[in-house]
């Protein structure tokens, strides 16, 4: 394989080689068990204490022991849901959107069988969440709310803050899972008043397998995970010193790049790619709102082709992109975000998510923008619908 | 990532024979843009011989569905009609070397197209669309007949409805039409099988029919619900109409154990199975 050009870091990012090294003494020399009575392995108390800091801190909680450490943001949100429901039994109706992750999307359909009401809240053609609906079916019955904070295939920003109030008017709890948009934008979690929050590090350049629920002081909480005293027993599980490092590391660097202008490079870098594309190749459209959106993604669609014959040409030259349509997922429709933005069928089949990074560079842009309109260009070739367009 | 075969990717990366035949003797087209796969497929034919002197291809859909078009047309070149109307989708994805299950379909579509495409020619080469028998659509979403189910079972040895599809795409997007797929699998299929034993009411069962019953309705309709408490419930034994159960995990010395075994365990024995049931802690 030659040079990789990574565009797919909604998907996942590398691990930055600062936090690899960050992580490294703690698989070798300090493997102590941090619950453990001798200094040895005590000492590892402390570094998570120090970790649980750097993390609030990154998501502006207002108290270290809110940050509770899990295996991966779906652990958080699966904990954060179930333990919302149990914790209020007398509530018995529950809202999300129509384009969350499965992580949050599955429980939600599980609870649905359970005798749960559930309300899916749509969004517009710009994948703009649907206020006059959710004050429409939000009432004293509803047990929890949970809205993700950005799309993943999008970018799109949901109005987290007008949301987080209006369920607390009604009493009802909200979560948030902020997978795409923790390291990508300024994430507070006070200023937003969310009651619960997932994220995972490896989005933002920290190891895969960690993750952080946030539970703000006061909500009643039952763990999901149970048979252990760590994290004050609201997680069972001996305390993965090593990721927990890493994702601090992470979380430091990420607050970094936050305030000293590298997102907006990520953004100018979005944009070129975008407007580059939009300008070369006819019958290419945006998928998402442009007003607002993470600055790292940019979710395009070519009409009349099919996105897993893009990806694979895409591929030959290192790109590395992903695709909503069909084919790629071995599903047989299109991805459940595209549809709920009711994306038309002629473009909904070919879209691809470009993800950037601080490592993504003008170069890497440019391969895209040489190479892809002639890809698009061979496809349509083949295809009998592109003398539709 | 999907493992496609060199052969695969060779044909899709260099497609045979694309395009249109102009005053084609034949045009098969199958799919549409709402489905995310389609192939319009054209045929030249020798009309003293009845032989396919060339064919071309244009398809909208993924590798797969590219390389079984590309492949297809090299297949029925020299072939004579009747010969060529011979050729299953499975010729078709052997002669790819392989397609990744959930891609069968590309293949099917590649045969129906073939199947319109022929029907033209024979009805003097107005370019026919490959329909299903619209009285019999068993699945909505995708637009596939009960015909097309109980061929892509017979041809291919389809055993489950995850098989079917796979191959034809019915029941892949809602589906709501899985029931009826199992009932035509089970008809295709189970010519040969012995009939199902006719339901017996609860009283007319063997204690062991009983038993597995009562753990049935157990697994089914009780634990999913205790499991959500951290808890869960055992069969211990039963004398009679007396079902002897232990509450484990968080039901086991739970204040509300009795409601649980009266008001929810007992009612759902009751509904399922016999109205004689009661249900005591063992």
């Amino acid at each position: 394989m030659g040079k990789v050009i990574y565009l797919d870091n909604n998907a996942t990012t590398q691990c930055a080689p600062q936090v690899v090294e960050a992580m490294l003494p703690y698989f070798t020399e300090k493997y102590g068990n941090p619950s453990s009575i001798h200094t040895f392995g005590g000492e590892n108390r402390h570094v998570i204490d120090h970790a649980r800091h750097t993390v609030a801190d990154f998501i502006h909680a207002q108290y270290d022991d809110e940050i509770i450490f899990t295996s991966c943001a779906s652990e958080s949100d699966n904990t954060a849901i179930f333990s919302a429901v149990r914790a209020n039994r007398n509530k018995k109706h529950i809202i999300t959107s129509a384009v969350e992750h499965p992580a949050v999307m599955e429980p939600f359909r599980y609870l649905q069988t359970q005798g749960y009401r559930v309300d899916y809240i749509g969004v517009d053609e710009l994948g703009r969440f649907n206020m006059d609906q959710f004050k429409a079916v939000l009432d004293e019955d509803t047990a929890l709310v949970s809205i993700m904070w950005a799309n993943s295939e999008t970018g799109t920003i949901f109005p987290i803050e007008e949301i987080a109030k209006l369920t607390h008017e009604k009493g009802a709890l909200f979560h948030t899972d902020a997978v795409q948009a923790v390291g990508k934008i300024s994430v507070d979690v006070q200023a937003a008043g969310v009651d619960m929050l997932s994220l995972s590090a490896h989005k933002f350049h920290g190891p895969k397998g960690i993750g952080v629920l946030y539970v703000k002081r006061g909500t009643r909480f039952l763990p999901y995970l149970m048979g252990g005293h760590q994290e004050k027993q609201r997680r069972a599980g001996t305390e993965n010193v090593p990721y927990i490092v890493g994702l601090a590391k992470a979380a430091e660097l990420a607050k970094k790049r936050l305030a000293d202008g590298t997102m907006e490079k990520v953004a100018r870098l979005r944009d070129q790619l975008e407007q580059g594309l939009l300008r070369n190749i006819p019958d290419v459209k945006v998928n998402g709102d442009p007003a607002h959106r993470v600055p790292n993604t940019t979710n395009l669609s070519f009409g009349y082709i099919e996105g897993e014959s893009i990806l694979m040409y895409l591929n030959d030259f290192g790109v590395c992109a992903s695709s909503g349509s069909a084919c790629t997922s071995g599903s047989l429709e299109p991805s459940h975000v595209l549809r709920a933005m009711k994306v038309p069928f002629q473009f909904a089949h070919g879209s691809i998510r470009f993800s950037l990074s601080d490592q993504t560079t003008q170069e890497d842009i440019e391969v895209v923008l040489k190479e892809l309109p002639a890809i698009v260009k061979r496809l349509r070739e083949i295809s009998p619908f592109s003398r539709m367009a | 990532m999907w493992d496609y075969t060199d052969k695969v990717m060779d044909h899709f990366k260099n497609p045979r024979n694309v395009g249109t035949i102009p005053n084609a003797d034949g045009t098969g087209q199958v799919g549409s843009l709402v489905c995310g796969d389609a192939l319009r497929l054209t045929i030249k034919v020798d009309k003293q011989t009845d032989v396919i002197e060339d064919a071309k291809f244009e398809t909208f859909g993924c590798a797969s569905a590219i390389a079984s078009s590309s492949i297809l047309t090299e297949m029925v070149k020299g072939k004579t009609i009747a010969d060529a109307s011979k050729i299953t989708n499975q010729d078709i994805a052997n002669a790819l070397g392989s397609l990744p299950a959930e891609k069968m379909h590309c293949s099917v579509m590649g045969m129906e197209a073939l199947e319109a495409a022929v029907q033209s020619y024979r009805q003097g080469g107005k370019p026919v669309v490959f329909e299903q028998e619209q009285e019999k659509i068993v699945c909505k979403c995708f637009n596939v007949s009960e015909e097309a189910i109980i061929k892509a079972i017979r041809t291919n040895h389809l055993t489950t409805v995850e098989d079917v599809t796979h191959f034809t795409k019915a029941g892949g997007a809602c589906g709501q039409c899985k029931g009826e797929i199992q009932k035509i699998l089970d008809k295709v299929n189970g010519a040969n099988q012995q009939p199902q034993a006719v339901a017996k009411t609860y009283e007319q069962m063997t204690l062991v029919e009983k038993i597995k019953a009562i753990e049935k309705v157990l697994e089914e309709d009780v634990r999913p619900k205790l499991n959500l408490d951290g808890g869960s419930v055992e069969l211990v034994d039963l004398n009679g109409t007396t079902v002897q159960v232990r509450l484990t995990g968080m039901c086991s010395g739970c204040a509300g154990a009795q409601g649980t075994l009266k008001n929810f365990i007992e009612k759902v024995l009751q509904d399922r199975l016999s109205k004689n049931l009661t249900v005591e802690q063992a």
